[in-house]
């Protein structure tokens, strides 16, 4: 199977509703053939994956050249995308969750007047999505990287016309240019590590650099640290790290398949992959190891404490994202990159899954996204509840949830690859998220009904909604035994096959890092213990504090009024932001870029070179006389000039 | 020796098709309606180029030597008959809307595609000769062909009047080459050069750049470019689409023979130390004095015009580069070019009124509301030709510009660059006009109909050879 289908369906879906969206009018048409194109596209992962399953596992990974794309002297970079086992689990999530939301998406987007567009964008998204992780070079996964950036943006200002209510911002178009420019300082990360590999490497091969890593650097080079750091930078902005988290709450404004889509299940998870595909690199770096995994272990607690106030029930499925995403970059940074993609995995299940219901909810609840104005809605709808407490354990870490076994096995990588402090202020981290999660739940489902009976009817959602949602609550709950760790294992006979299957594309790294050797099962099992005991108590405070709804958390509110309100403000990241940077950028591009550089030197050398232009215009045209005489005595002249030129050598 | 029939084949059916059967058809078969001349025309010029595609790889030589087969040649007749077809196309409706639809103009279409084939194809001077003037001439009759308008008729004057004066020396300069090296031959000539045994080396050097400015005339090139405005303002549009794409891309051809096959870039130095410095003078001066010139313009086809100029700039850097990575940039940009500025003058062409109005840069205003699908690809040939990614216009600059690096033309780079921007100004004003102005409440119905067919193909090929260059540059392999 030729990967180049992979990609292909996506594309001829975006252009087909692209440029006749339009004429095909009908919503089904229209739903049917953007989401069968994801359909396709899946079909093709799964053949791909079936085939590499087939082949001797060292052999699991070639590269497919598409076409040549650009040849210059020594500079060549072809489009080909490189199959082996990191790019297909990839495709098989973006396809697989992609297609789900899709068809969530036909019953969400129901009569919205750009449903097409709507339709062409996410097409267009997923084939970016896809060149990015099944590209064989930089260059092409930056294609994707970029494309998926631009994606977001028009898909968080897809309403571009609404408002929203955000730090700093007041409509829509603001959230989608704020995502933008944040992610292009880690674009900016990007394209400085690819300049320098390309000039150490003279290439952007993915296979070649990880070939040559080890002969090209030693251990902690400034060169690979400086390399990697540059592609940290990237990752922390696409995947919403600190310090360029702030973009990802206010992405919100997009419509709920969007955030489930590109903000929890996907686009997100770029990030993580980078450092994936390039783990060689990071392992040769081990400072920049140690700084992956304390940024994302900080991103982990401070998101989470975040989510604990916030009343927005997308925007506390947001900082959860950023917190999971936090916990993921402390097992890449610990050296556990399985652990990391396997978070990856299942976290696009459960936040996929978790995303939609909240869309399902807000559907319901005719546009509103207050929790503090729902509660009770269990019995309104049945299906979207049964889903949600799905959701809800599986990133809580409930054992035998997916999410227990990936959360676990970060906390477990991190208490031996980083110590006992990591792995605390990881599973304080995980507290709040079960006791975030279940503080949503209790207020969204249970306790009083306090919303308006008059004005708020709420009922279940259509058939295309509620599909997907139990599909991934499928897989949200048992998603996690594809990688039950070995303590388990071995007793029940069951292998870590996530484990078993990632191993090949991490065993140079893993050459490189610092191996764990030890009989530690006794202390896996202990904190593994632990963990139930945090997911499981997290959980029963949520649900003591808020049975009766938000009003016991308010009196606690008052009480560490300072607390709340920084937590309230989100520590203020934004505010800081604010004045360090954006003000500082603002006053000094006003004051002096603009008013001084612009209007006086650029413009001045604009304007001048344009009169200037604007001037020898005029007088060539009058060369231009419409005499053909003229002419042709300027052709003459023109002939004498040239044979002078030509001739003189031979005279002098 | 073998004669090569395939490989023949491209010549020998559009001669036929042309020369017998097609004056057959016109002059036994009677009829009111010139759509059985059209179809004939439209299927003489499609078996054409599929025989030229699928000769491509066949290389060799025929009738004696003197024309060459396959290669590069086959790759300009899929040019030259893809053009060909797009014209007619559009042709059809434009030439009715005029009431100007006669089968001689399909005729003298084929003829000049027939001159464009041999231009490429020659490896002799006089089959060289007989393809400019047999292109040339078409051209002269085309441009005049609405006779009862006086800019089309003082348009053809023009033409053919200064088209003369640069013959001439054309002529001339070919006979000053048999008379240095005694051979109108490429290949002998070639080796004469290479061997240094010329007889009178000043009229070696006096004979190539008689050539090089007779084949300068073709291309608009600076200072011989002035006839280009006049001729393509008041020619038909779709001639002015047609020969300022095809016709530009055979002198090309010719250039890439004559520069690469008689007298390699390589060797020129030897032979005339300062023709290689003339040429990139000339290559510079023109798309200096072509972008400059084309921002004054309010007429949009005399802007083209002047844009058209200055894309033969561009291309000349490839030759002056005169490497064989600077020669596939050219013929590279030979398409991306003809795609662009064939779909944009179809486009003027479609907008025009009978009475010659509708074809000022104002008439544009807030086009996109009226015309949507034509604003937007109005505006992707505009962003190819300002040589924006990933239009097909970005990919071929780049190629001539590092072409001309490579072979130390760095200034020339320089002078291409900045007068690439220049000509943003006027691209993108286009843009501007369409898309960020008040529409203009006199634009009028304008139906696409066949010359659909025609700007969706050039719209595809803009991007889809932007971003798959090797589609061109893939056609010889490696």
């Amino acid at each position: 199977m030729n990967p180049a289908l992979l990609t292909l369906f996506p594309l001829l879906g975006f252009v087909v509703i692209g440029l006749f969206g339009k004429w095909l009018k009908h919503e089904k048409v229209i739903g049917v053939v953007g989401s069968g194109a994801i359909f396709l596209s899946f079909l093709v992962a799964v053949v791909l994956f079936c085939d590499l399953l087939q082949m001797p596992e060292e052999s699991r990974s070639y590269v497919s050249t598409v076409y040549t794309w650009i040849a210059t002297g020594s500079f060549s970079v072809n489009v080909a995308y490189r199959v082996d086992q990191l790019s297909v689990l990839f495709a098989l999530i973006i396809t697989g969750v992609g297609f789900l939301i899709h068809v969530y998406s036909i019953g969400y987007m129901h009569g919205d007047k750009g449903f097409a567009r709507f339709f062409a964008y996410l097409n267009l998204f997923v084939f970016m999505m896809l060149n990015l992780v099944m590209a064989s070079n930089f260059l092409l996964t930056f294609l994707g990287w970029e494309g998926v950036g631009l994606c977001s943006y028009l898909l968080i200002g897809f309403w571009y016309d609404r408002k929203f209510e955000g730090s700093f911002i007041t409509w829509t178009g603001d959230a989608a240019k704020k995502a933008f420019i944040v992610n292009r300082i880690g674009d900016f990360g990007v394209l400085i590590a690819m300049f320098m590999l390309f000039n150490i490497f003279g290439t952007l091969d993915y296979g070649e650099i990880s070939q040559h890593a080890q002969g090209v650097f030693s251990m902690g080079d400034t060169a690979v640290t400086i390399i990697t750091l540059a592609l940290f930078l990237g990752c922390t902005g696409k995947s919403a790290q600190i310090p360029l988290a702030v973009w990802l709450p206010d992405a919100m404004a997009g419509p709920t398949p969007v955030s489930a889509l590109i903000h929890a299940a996907t686009m997100v998870t770029s990030g993580i992959f980078l450092i994936a595909r390039t783990n060689v690199l990071f392992a040769l770096a081990p400072a920049t190891m140690a700084i992956v995994a304390g940024v994302g272990i900080a991103t982990a607690l401070i998101a989470g404490t975040i989510g604990l106030v916030q009343n927005d029930i997308k925007k506390v499925l947001a900082y959860s994202t950023v917190s999971q995403l936090g916990f993921m970059f402390t097992a890449l940074g610990v050296g556990a990159f399985t652990a990391g993609v396997f978070h990856v995995m299942t976290h696009a299940f459960f936040k996929a899954l978790l995303f939609l219901a909240s869309g399902s909810v807000i559907h319901g609840m005719h546009e509103e996204q207050d929790v503090q104005k729902m509660g009770g809605l269990k019995k309104y709808m049945p299906v979207t509840f049964a889903t949600w407490i799905i959701g809800t354990f599986a990133i809580a870490g409930i054992p035998v949830f997916s999410g227990f076994f990936s959360k676990d096995e970060i906390l477990w990588n991190a208490y031996i690859g980083g110590g006992p402090i990591l792995w605390g202020i990881g599973a304080i981290a995980a507290f709040f998220t079960a006791f975030y999660m279940w503080r949503l739940t209790s207020l969204t489902f249970f306790g009083k009904e306090r919303f308006d009976h008059h004005s708020v009817h709420p009922h279940e959602s259509p058939v295309t909604m509620t599909a997907p949602l139990v599909i991934l609550a499928v897989l949200s709950a048992i998603g996690g035994f594809v990688g039950i760790p070995h303590v388990i294992g071995h007793l029940i006979n069951v292998p870590n096959y996530i484990e078993h299957w990632l191993e090949p594309v991490f065993s140079s790294a893993q050459a490189i890092l610092p191996a764990h050797v030890g009989e530690y099962s006794a202390l896996e099992w202990t904190l593994m213990g632990i963990s139930t005991v945090v997911a499981v108590s997290g959980i029963l405070l949520a649900r003591t504090f808020y049975a009766a709804g938000p009003e016991r958390a308010h009196q606690l509110a008052a009480r560490f009024s300072l607390l709340y309100k920084i937590l309230w403000n989100k520590w203020y990241l934004d505010e800081l932001y604010q004045m360090l940077l954006v003000n500082p950028i603002y006053i000094a591009s006003r004051d002096f870029l603009w008013k001084v550089v612009d209007v006086v030197v650029i413009d001045g050398i604009v304007n001048g070179s344009a009169r200037t232009i604007a001037a020898s215009a005029s007088i060539l045209r009058r060369l231009q006389t419409g005499i053909a005489q003229n002419y042709a005595l300027l052709m003459m002249a023109g002939i004498v000039v040239l044979i002078v030129i030509v001739l003189y050598p031979f005279f002098s | 020796m073998n004669f090569d029939i395939l490989g023949s084949l491209p010549l020998i059916v559009i001669w036929l098709a042309l020369g017998v059967v097609g004056i057959i058809i016109q002059a036994f078969v009677r009829s009111d309606s010139t759509r059985l001349v059209y179809g004939y025309y439209i299927g003489t010029l499609v078996t054409t180029g599929l025989l030229a595609a699928a000769t491509i790889s066949n290389q060799g030589t025929a009738f004696g030597g003197m024309v060459t087969l396959g290669g590069w040649a086959a790759v300009f007749d899929l040019l030259f008959c893809g053009a060909g077809v797009m014209a007619m196309l559009a042709a059809q409706a434009y030439l009715g809307r005029f009431n100007s639809e006669l089968d001689e103009f399909y005729t003298m279409l084929v003829s000049s595609v027939a001159g464009m084939m041999l231009m490429a194809h020659a490896r002799n001077l006089v089959v060289l000769f007989v393809g400019i003037e047999l292109m040339s001439i078409s051209f002269y009759i085309m441009a005049g062909f609405f006779r009862s308008r006086d800019k089309s008729l003082e348009s053809a004057m023009k033409y053919f009047l200064l088209g003369a004066f640069a013959t001439g020396f054309l002529v001339y300069g070919m006979a000053l080459l048999y008379g240095a090296t005694g051979t109108l031959d490429y290949s002998v000539m070639l080796k004469v050069i290479a061997a240094g045994t010329a007889r009178f080396p000043v009229l070696l050097a006096l004979g190539a750049v008689l050539l090089t400015i007779g084949l300068s005339f073709k291309i608009a090139a600076f200072p011989f470019h002035q006839w280009a405005p006049d001729v393509y303002e008041g020619a038909p549009t779709v001639v002015t689409a047609f020969m300022s794409t095809a016709g530009k891309a055979a002198a090309f051809s010719a250039f890439l023979a004559v520069f690469g096959v008689i007298m390699p870039m390589v060797k020129v130095a030897s032979m005339t130390p300062t023709l290689q410095l003339v040429l990139a003078v000339i290559s510079a001066a023109t798309m200096l004095i072509g972008n400059i010139t084309a921002v004054a313009q309010t007429n949009v086809k005399r802007m083209l015009a002047y844009s058209s100029v200055a894309h033969a700039g561009y291309m000349l850097m490839g030759i002056v580069a005169g490497t064989t990575f600077g020669q596939s940039a050219v013929v590279y940009y030979a398409f991306a070019y003809t795609f662009m500025q064939l779909g944009a003058f179809i486009i003027v062409g479609l907008l025009e009124r009978e009475d010659e109005t509708s074809l000022m840069i104002s008439d544009y205003s807030g086009l996109y509301r009226k015309h949507g699908v034509f604003a937007a690809m109005m505006a992707v040939f505009m962003f190819s030709l300002a040589g924006i990614p990933p239009f097909a216009g970005f990919f071929g600059k780049y190629m001539l510009f590092y072409a001309a690096i490579e072979s130390g033309f760095t200034w020339l780079t320089i002078v291409a660059v900045a007068s690439s921007v220049i000509s943003v100004w006027f691209y993108l004003g286009l843009i501007v006009k369409m898309y960020f102005s008040e529409p203009n409440p006199e634009t009028h119905e304008a139906n696409a109909g066949l010359a659909g067919i025609s700007l969706a193909v050039c719209t595809v090929a803009v991007i889809l050879l932007g971003i798959m260059p090797r589609i061109i540059t893939g056609m010889l392999g490696n």
